[in-house]
């Protein structure tokens, strides 16, 4: 519902010196309650609150809680960790800031290794995902309606299947007796089965499948609105299919290609069930690290110090990523 | 002539995508029929057999589990579409106000966020709040929802607000010109026109929760096993043949709804386009 | 055109004691730092069809929002009825508005479109229906009653987007651009419709256009705004004939402007003498402006004359050229004449009679361009 905006204050004298201040809190001029409560509360207001208060209790304050305990010390009890802030006296509040958690991980070769790996394995299967998707999102942007509808329908129909049985089905194919040996030991291709399970290999192709969709859809939706008149016109003007394709369809699906990308690389950095799935036990993804410190070490607060870290090192990837998602809703328009 | 080659490439990599996509898919289904035990080893003489899916419906367990699961998913999908609606409604067609691009990044951050991170940071939370308030008392199938709407109720966002975005204005303010107070533009105009959407969104919702594993872990109690957490304990034991034809039973049930729908849709524009073209040739 | 009859009661404005409909009162409209509308001033009257003309982004479709009141003014005031509408939401003023794209319901049929506005005056079901038919009759459109949006073409629903919104009998309807994105043909006739529509209902119309012809046609007084600004406000033949600044001259229909120095100003006569023409313009009427200062003289295409010999009087109001273009259109014949200061002159001739190519001028003849001293006028801005 379009909000309706109050007129600007009468005593624009004021409004000139102050602006910038009372804007802070009254966008549309200092209050006229009546107005202001009919227009902007009644419905509007409460509309706004419903999903804002569930996301500031759900999501933005569990982060700060992170933030706190990540500096608090592990203790013997349930829950954990020491409180931060103590009543040491009637006055005194004493406050337990522990920086020991991040220099553990900064010491630590464990955290240090498992981060490096981390974003060397989310960058390698993006890259893939890229190689893979790209072509096949090109394909479909320019086959018919119909057809486009069906192949949409095929990517996405892996996507509603569970995703933890499309890695598993990965174990049946990977393995030293799974599928694949088999058939090459059966084709006589190969003698001794090739170890694939428990390699990077294995957690590339498990990322790679999982996340493909999710770099296919953006990239789709993207080359759907080009103009391939455009391709032509650079036809005419002499310039060659590999040229023209460089020159103006890879420009124009850059947004599509930085959407796609960070809709794997963030997640995957992250990633726990399939390293721990397919994946090798001497070389841990941090998601795994994390998780061990948390059921296995029960240590609350080192868990929550790489939590933040991993945050600290994604910032700027999902920063990128929430301008491009408002630009495009906003294109959308 | 140029086109015709390069078509040609892009064809072949969308089939080898395709093929990447259903070999392990396809291969998994063909195992659920195997006779051995050994999963990957087909024992030709006693195969195809049903004896997986037979054990597979006397698993207390997984039928248990597959019971809670659905019940926590279509909990999830309601709410995550009722406040994913709202949220949607409000960046798509409440203009600027304060605190908007808090909500904006509020609702998209959690479709990039690592799971494990978010998990994480939803037990400390209930947590402290049980130290706090007393409430949640433990962890069941209410913090899993709670856990589950926060990060559905993204996905949702998303969808609605590209359905609004995609639609006309001044359809709802046609509705206030004709005199329907917002609350009944709403329910009259907006609601029905984004119905779609919302569908998808709770479709979408349902199989978010349905599949996770890993926010689950962190805020299940020990009453509260889900069936994504029960597969994945088997699964890093080694994998078993009742796994494959659970999993046969989730593509069959996925593929039919998504077939279904799709040749519904199909219908539903094939009429359309018939019918525009036969108002515009009336016209002429 | 549709002229109007030419007394008081068909031209309020000229009667001082009339009572405005719609007085817009110094509204300026701002997003952020652009200014939309720049303190506007307007006074409407009942019965009036009223065309807001102007170019994209001239801020004349914020101000018919700012009626209808879907954003408010970020200055001034809007009387409706002598009742101020800023506390006013959309959903209780006694407006109508018939949008650009016509913002018809997709999912309802046509009779649920229409009877929209009337549910929520929650009449009886009964009165509701026969006020439907009424109207769709009126736009005759009843036949269609049950279809959908989308099963109608462009048209019909540009019908019934007019339908929906004079079902409520507004008393004041507001159109944006109503014939926009109907065909040439389909729009002239449709705009005689409108107009006898209005006549019949008795409904004030506000219309935003940026289609000249369509606000001449329509109009009884035209708006030509410009950058947020009213330029000028008359009747068509007023904006036409009398336009007040080289803009709205430019704007409406086409025009030959010459650059000079006033050399004679008297009550009754002007004396222009024109570089740009390299002559004298005579103008049989006076202006208010100070010798010596700096004017245009701007001539319509349609009032020169064009011969192969010299006009009797040839030394004012007289220039000598060549054909350099001429474009036939059928009903009237365009050309382009170079004047010895090398400035080009549009001319129209209409083709009313039929002539064999040696009676015709051609290109590249030597031609005198002449006018009467009633044609020109005066503008100093």
């Amino acid at each position: 519902m379009p909000r309706v905006p109050l007129p600007s204050p009468p005593h624009r004298l004021l409004a000139g010196r102050l602006g910038p201040w009372w804007q802070l809190f009254f966008r549309y001029g200092p209050p006229r309650w009546t107005l202001y409560m009919r227009h902007n509360w009644a419905g509007g207001r409460l509309v706004i609150a419903v999903p804002y208060l569930w996301l500031l209790l759900f999501f933005l304050i569990p982060f700060i809680i992170v933030f706190k305990i990540s500096f608090s010390e592990v203790r013997l009890a349930m829950p954990p960790y020491a409180p931060l802030l103590q009543w040491a006296s009637e006055k005194v509040v004493d406050v337990h800031l522990n920086l020991g958690n991040y220099l553990f991980l900064l010491t630590d070769d464990l955290y240090i290794s498992a981060y490096l790996y981390s974003v060397k394995v989310a960058a390698i299967s993006t890259l893939f995902c890229l190689l893979i998707a790209y072509p096949m999102a090109y394909a479909m942007a320019r086959s018919s309606p119909a057809t486009r509808n069906l192949y949409l329908m095929l990517i996405i129909l892996p996507f509603w299947t569970s995703f933890l049985l499309r890695v598993y089905a990965w174990i049946g194919l990977l393995k030293n007796n799974g599928v694949i040996n088999n058939t090459l030991m059966a084709l006589g291709v190969i003698d001794e089965p090739i170890t694939m399970m428990q390699t990077d290999f294995a957690v590339f192709i498990g990322i790679v499948y999982s996340y493909l969709p999710f770099m296919i859809l953006p990239l789709y939706s993207n080359l759907e609105k080009h103009d391939f008149t455009l391709l032509e016109a650079a036809a005419d003007l002499g310039a060659g299919p590999i040229r023209s394709f460089l020159r103006i369809t890879l420009p124009l699906s850059m947004p599509g290609i930085v959407a796609g990308s960070l809709l794997v690389f963030i997640p995957a950095v992250g990633e726990y069930v399939i390293p721990s799935l397919l994946g090798s036990t001497d070389q841990l993804m941090i998601g795994r690290v994390l998780s061990d410190e948390f059921f296995a070490n029960r240590d609350w607060p080192v868990a929550s110090a790489v939590a933040i870290a991993m945050l600290v090192l994604l910032m700027i990837p999902i920063m990128v990523f929430q301008r491009f998602q408002a630009r495009e809703l906003a294109g959308a328009k | 002539m140029m086109k015709k080659g390069r078509h040609w490439f892009s064809k072949t990599g969308l089939w080898f995508g395709l093929a990447f996509l259903y070999v392990p898919i396809i291969s998994m289904i063909v195992f659920s029929f195997n006779n051995s035990r050994l999963v990957t080893v087909w024992d030709a003489a006693n195969s195809p057999t049903l004896k997986w899916y037979g054990e597979l419906l006397r698993n207390e367990q997984i039928l248990g589990a597959a019971w809670l699961s659905i019940r926590i998913a279509a909990m999830t999908a309601s709410g995550a579409v009722i406040l994913g609606t709202l949220a949607g409604l409000v960046l798509a067609r409440f203009g600027p106000f304060r605190g908007r691009a808090l909500l904006s990044g509020m609702t998209t951050a959690p479709l990039v966020m690592p799971e494990v991170i978010t998990g994480l940071s939803m037990l400390l939370l209930f947590v402290a709040l049980e130290q706090l308030i007393g409430w949640p008392e433990g962890r069941d199938i209410t913090t899993i929802t709670i856990a589950h709407i926060t990060f559905a109720m993204a996905y949702v966002t998303i969808v609605v607000q590209s359905r609004l975005a995609g639609f006309d204005q001044s359809l709802e303010e046609a509705a206030l010109d004709l005199g329907a107070r917002p609350a009944k533009v709403f329910f009259r105009i907006t609601l029905p026109l984004i119905v779609p959407a919302i569908m998808s969104g709770w479709l979408l919702a349902f199989t978010l929760s349905w599949d996770d594993v890993v926010i689950s872990q962190f805020v299940a109690g020990p009453g509260s096993t889900t069936l994504p957490m029960v597969i994945f304990s088997k699964v890093r034991l080694g994998v078993s043949p009742d796994v494959n034809a659970l999993a046969s039973i989730m593509v069959l049930i996925v593929a039919i709804g998504v077939v279904a729908s799709a040749i519904w849709m199909r219908r539903q524009e094939r009429r359309r386009d018939r019918e525009m073209q036969m108002a515009a040739a009336a016209n002429k | 055109m549709a002229e109007r009859r030419n007394d008081n009661k068909r031209e309020p404005w000229r009667d001082p004691g009339a009572q405005p409909y719609i007085q817009i009162e110094n509204v300026t409209k701002r997003f952020g730092d652009f200014v939309a509308v720049n303190n506007v001033s307007l006074k409407i009257y009942q019965h009036e069809i009223f065309c807001l003309l102007g170019g994209s982004g001239c801020g004349k479709t914020t101000l018919l929002r700012m009626l209808a009141g879907f954003e408010a003014p970020s200055s001034g005031r809007i009387l409706i009825d002598g009742k101020d509408m800023a506390d006013t939401p959309p959903y209780e003023r006694p407006t109508n508005m018939m949008f650009q794209s016509y913002a018809l319901f997709p999912h309802m049929s046509v009779a649920k479109n229409v009877s929209f506005g009337l549910e929520q005056e929650k009449l009886p079901k009964a009165e509701i229906a026969q006020r439907v038919d009424e109207i769709l009759d009126i736009v005759k459109m009843r036949e269609f009653a049950q279809r959908k949006p989308h099963q109608l073409s462009g048209g019909q629903r540009q019908r019934v987007a007019l339908a929906r919104a004079l079902a409520k009998r507004p008393k004041l309807l507001l159109l944006d651009e109503p014939l926009g994105a109907l065909d040439k043909k389909l729009r002239e006739q449709t705009q005689f419709e409108l107009i006898s529509i209005q006549e019949r209902l008795g409904v004030t119309f506000v219309v935003v256009t940026h289609d000249q012809e369509e606000a001449m046609t329509l109009a009884s007084r035209i708006g030509v705004m410009n950058r947020g600004e009213i330029v000028q406000v008359g009747t068509p033949s007023e904006i036409y004939e009398f336009p007040g600044t080289r803009f709205v001259a430019d704007f409406i229909g086409s025009v030959n402007t010459f650059e000079g120095r006033l050399i004679e100003d008297l009550p009754d006569r002007v004396r222009i003498e024109s570089h740009e023409l390299g002559g004298v313009v005579y103008v049989d009427h006076g202006i208010s402006s100070a010798p010596g200062a700096v004017v245009w003289a701007a001539i319509r295409p349609e009032k020169i004359n064009l011969s192969r010999t010299a006009p009797a009087q040839s030394a004012e109001n007289c220039v000598k050229g060549v054909v350099k273009e001429i474009a036939y259109m059928g009903d009237l014949s365009i050309y382009l004449v170079q004047i010895g200061s090398g400035k080009t002159v549009r001319v129209t001739l209409p083709n009313i009679e039929r002539l064999s190519d040696d009676e015709r001028i051609l290109w590249d003849e030597h031609v005198y361009l002449s006018w009467h001293s009633s044609s020109p006028v005066v503008l100093s801005q």
